[in-house]
């Protein structure tokens, strides 16, 4: 079994399958905008979170922190609900798109991103701080600063957004509807393989999804070690 | 972001890769904003292929894509109780009939049927393969308490397995019967796994690739015959629904040439839906 | 440097210590210590490891409050910087973190550049204006850190032993460095543990105890016949207990 899932993963890379190209496509597409889209909000918030002190601010560091281990299904419902025709943004009109997909996970992601944020950056102001009021750099504009400094462990939280949303089937599944050609990406491609039965096929599919990972955290990585090179 | 020395390039580069995943994801949604319904749908006729083999006839012969999101019986009704699908094919008469008296769809017509088939082990510890009706068969798998692996999951087959069990006077529950709250597919896999006895609909056992040691054990009782419905859903309730184009898919389902599509529809050779509407 | 107004000032700043002490959680790490620094000096501050050296220097330069007792300038505050003892340098080129110093104090973005270039032309570092700022070697990052601080324009200049990790080429840098910045009518103040450096740079010297002003003398008197036992003691090199 595992043999032909191989060869079956083999087939579908070498043989550039259409469907294969487009699912997968559709995958990166979606997690990659979910995680810049994250990124872009947890970012500023976790930097926030590590600089700023104010009533609530630890309830909210736990909040994130339990967050991180959302069930993506509950994400996906919850998602599904406010997209849903008899939800609030029913007019929209954007459950089983792409679009819904990326909320869903823009909403799983952003705990992660944000709460592994706040402790990179918190770390990184424990060894800038004095530095910083020395010079007189003031609380917020130390937020650029750091988040800059911290660009590199920053690299590495992305990836754990990055890889959460792309292994994630639970919520897509839900707010998507696999429908072929539209809202089909690796996982419920995977899923709905499975329960047809043709094994080696979903496992192919897991392959090309894990090589996939597994080469954008490689690029990652050489990134980070460039620049970590680079700037010492 | 405020611009500070020596943040530039990279920042640049991240904006334009934002921009560029912006760009290529509105232009997926304007690619949606061409002819197309969403169909809830079952996934015994996705898992068997019918729907890749029927759509693109129809999507030819009327322009309309037609958009299907597989789900459970239960859960098909529930997304189009919400508005948020335009049309539904399910196999659930009594819950299609409850539907349409409800007022969430104004008409229901019977599309196609196919049969469910007891599927278990090889050697068949409950010998249901010589029993003479279905009632008999579960009586046996009941009194041998031999695993039987139920969708647990409020699908129309599992509404159709739970009448069965009521109709042959068992009250499944024990050890034995297992309910997984799964698909079809992911039911037989399960099965195949533990060697259980389960109840499928025709097309998904044939089309299933994974069967191990499972085999048809038990067919044809006319009770286990599957009757799939097509609903015209309500313009009352959910005015903002395309049901132009979704009437025009329950008609064509209706129509000659869907009727036939559905019959032409053969997986390692074997037909797996019999078109029955009404043709009056 | 035509830039910077580093003329003496009429009147060196001067700074009191009132009854002082810095005790967090209730463990007295320093004072109750009242002292002044005023005059255009060069003041060491010395004695043993843990006699609060570094704390004075970070109450003083206002990175810490005071438990109790108060920290007086007087006038307004002066224009101050401070140079640790390992610099923090951020994660870019050595010439984008003179330019940061310069945003953070709103000089024009079409000025930074050429007072960047100037500052490290005047530490030596202009070869290495593009380097990351994080590769370059101890002694040159020290002298990265005294550009930063220059561009700020201090009236004083906090020193926290600034030369200890630092090989005798880069410690000569750095202190021909903090005599340019004296010259140019910058009050100094630095801890040293070097009673060698101390007597190659102060004019004033601080000796701290257990958190306690053990003596305040001029620097001829401190090094030739201090006034207290522990001063003595100090400056020949015995321990302290």
């Amino acid at each position: 079994m595992t043999d032909s899932a191989f060869l079956t993963a083999l087939e579908l890379v070498i043989g550039l399958d259409a469907d294969l190209l487009a699912i997968v496509g559709l995958s990166l597409k979606i997690s990659l905008t979910a995680v810049a889209i994250a990124a872009l909000l947890a970012f500023p918030m976790g930097a926030a979170l590590a600089l700023f002190r104010f009533p609530g601010r630890a309830p909210l560091i736990v909040a994130l922190n339990a967050l991180m281990g959302l069930p993506p299904v509950v994400a996906g419902l919850a998602v599904y609900l406010l997209l849903s025709r008899a939800g609030p943004l029913g007019s929209l009109g954007l459950l089983f798109t792409p679009t819904a997909m990326v909320v869903a996970q823009v909403i799983l992601v952003l705990p992660i991103l944000a709460a592994l944020t706040r402790q990179k950056v918190e770390e990184l102001h424990g060894e800038y701080a004095e530095q910083l009021a020395s010079i007189g750099v003031s609380r917020l504009r130390r937020i650029p600063t750091l988040l800059w400094d911290a660009r590199l462990s920053l690299i590495t939280v992305v990836l754990a957004g990055f890889g959460r949303a792309s292994a994630e089937v639970g919520a897509v599944m839900i707010v998507g509807g696999n429908i072929d050609g539209v809202t089909r990406v690796m996982t419920t491609a995977i899923v709905l393989e499975t329960s047809k039965g043709n094994l080696p096929l979903a496992l192919g599919l897991g392959i090309v999804l894990l090589a996939l990972v597994g080469a954008i955290n490689a690029l990652a990585h050489l990134l980070g070690e460039a620049t970590r090179r680079q700037l010492g | 972001m405020t611009t500070y020395p020596g943040s530039t390039p990279a920042n640049a580069l991240l904006s334009r890769a934002l921009l560029i995943a912006g760009l290529s994801l509105a232009a997926t949604s304007a690619q949606a904003e061409d002819r197309f319904i969403t169909l809830a749908s079952t996934t015994s006729t996705q898992n068997s292929g019918l729907f890749d083999a029927i759509i693109p006839s129809f999507t030819e012969d009327s322009g309309i894509d037609v958009r299907v999101v597989a789900v459970g019986t239960g859960q098909a009704f529930e997304i189009a109780r919400r508005g948020d699908a335009d049309s539904l094919l399910v196999h659930d008469t009594a819950g299609e009939e409850a539907f349409v008296a409800d007022g969430y769809a104004t008409e229901r017509a019977d599309v196609m049927y196919n049969d469910f088939v007891l599927i278990g082990p090889t050697e068949d510890p409950a010998g249901i393969r010589d029993a003479g009706s279905a009632a008999e068969a579960l009586n046996l798998i009941a009194e041998h308490e031999a695993p039987f692996a139920s969708r647990g999951d409020d699908s129309g087959t599992n509404r159709a397995e739970l009448r069965l069990w009521e109709s042959a006077g068992v009250e499944p529950g024990g050890d034995w019967y297992r309910e997984l709250g799964s698909g079809m597919g992911a039911t037989l896999n399960t099965a195949a796994g533990m060697g259980a006895y389960v109840m499928s609909d025709r097309a998904t056992w044939v089309a299933f690739d994974n069967r191990q040691d499972l085999e048809l054990l038990f067919e044809g009782d006319e009770v286990l015959f599957n009757q799939y419905g097509s609903l015209k859903l309500s313009p009352e309730r959910h005015p903002e629904l395309k049901h132009d184009l979704a009437d025009e898919w329950h008609d064509w389902l209706l129509s000659e040439a869907g009727q036939q599509a559905i019959g032409d529809f053969e997986v390692k050779g074997q037909q797996l839906f019999f078109p029955n509407a009404d043709s009056e | 440097m035509t830039h910077l107004t580093l003329s003496v000032p009429a009147t060196a700043p001067r700074l009191r210590f009132d009854h002082v002490s810095y005790a967090p959680r209730g463990q007295t790490l320093l004072g109750p210590l009242s002292l002044n620094l005023d005059g255009h000096r060069r003041t060491l501050v010395m004695g043993p490891n843990g006699a609060g050296k570094s704390l004075l220097m970070r109450l003083a330069h206002g990175l810490l409050q005071p438990t109790s007792g108060r920290l007086v300038w007087e006038g307004s505050a002066p224009r101050q910087a401070m140079v640790f003892q390992r610099p923090v340098l951020l994660r870019r080129s050595a010439l984008a973190n003179l330019e940061y110093a310069l945003a953070v104090q709103r000089v024009p973005r079409r000025q930074r550049l050429e007072r960047a270039r100037e500052a490290l032309a005047r530490f030596g570092l202009e070869a290495l204006a593009r380097r990351p700022a994080r590769v370059l070697s101890g002694g040159e990052q020290q002298r990265l850190a005294l550009a930063r601080a220059w561009l700020l324009s201090p009236e004083v200049l906090f020193l926290d032993e600034p030369t200890s990790a630092l090989d005798p080429a880069a410690i000569r840098a750095v202190e021909a460095a903090i005599d340019d910045f004296h010259h140019q009518g910058v009050r100094i103040v630095m801890t040293s543990h070097d009673l060698h450096q101390a007597r190659r740079l102060a004019d004033e010297v601080i000796l701290l105890h257990h958190g306690r002003l053990v003596e305040q003398s001029p620097a001829a008197t401190f090094f030739d016949a201090p006034v207290t036992t522990e001063g003595h003691a100090f400056v020949h090199g015995e321990l302290l207990d």
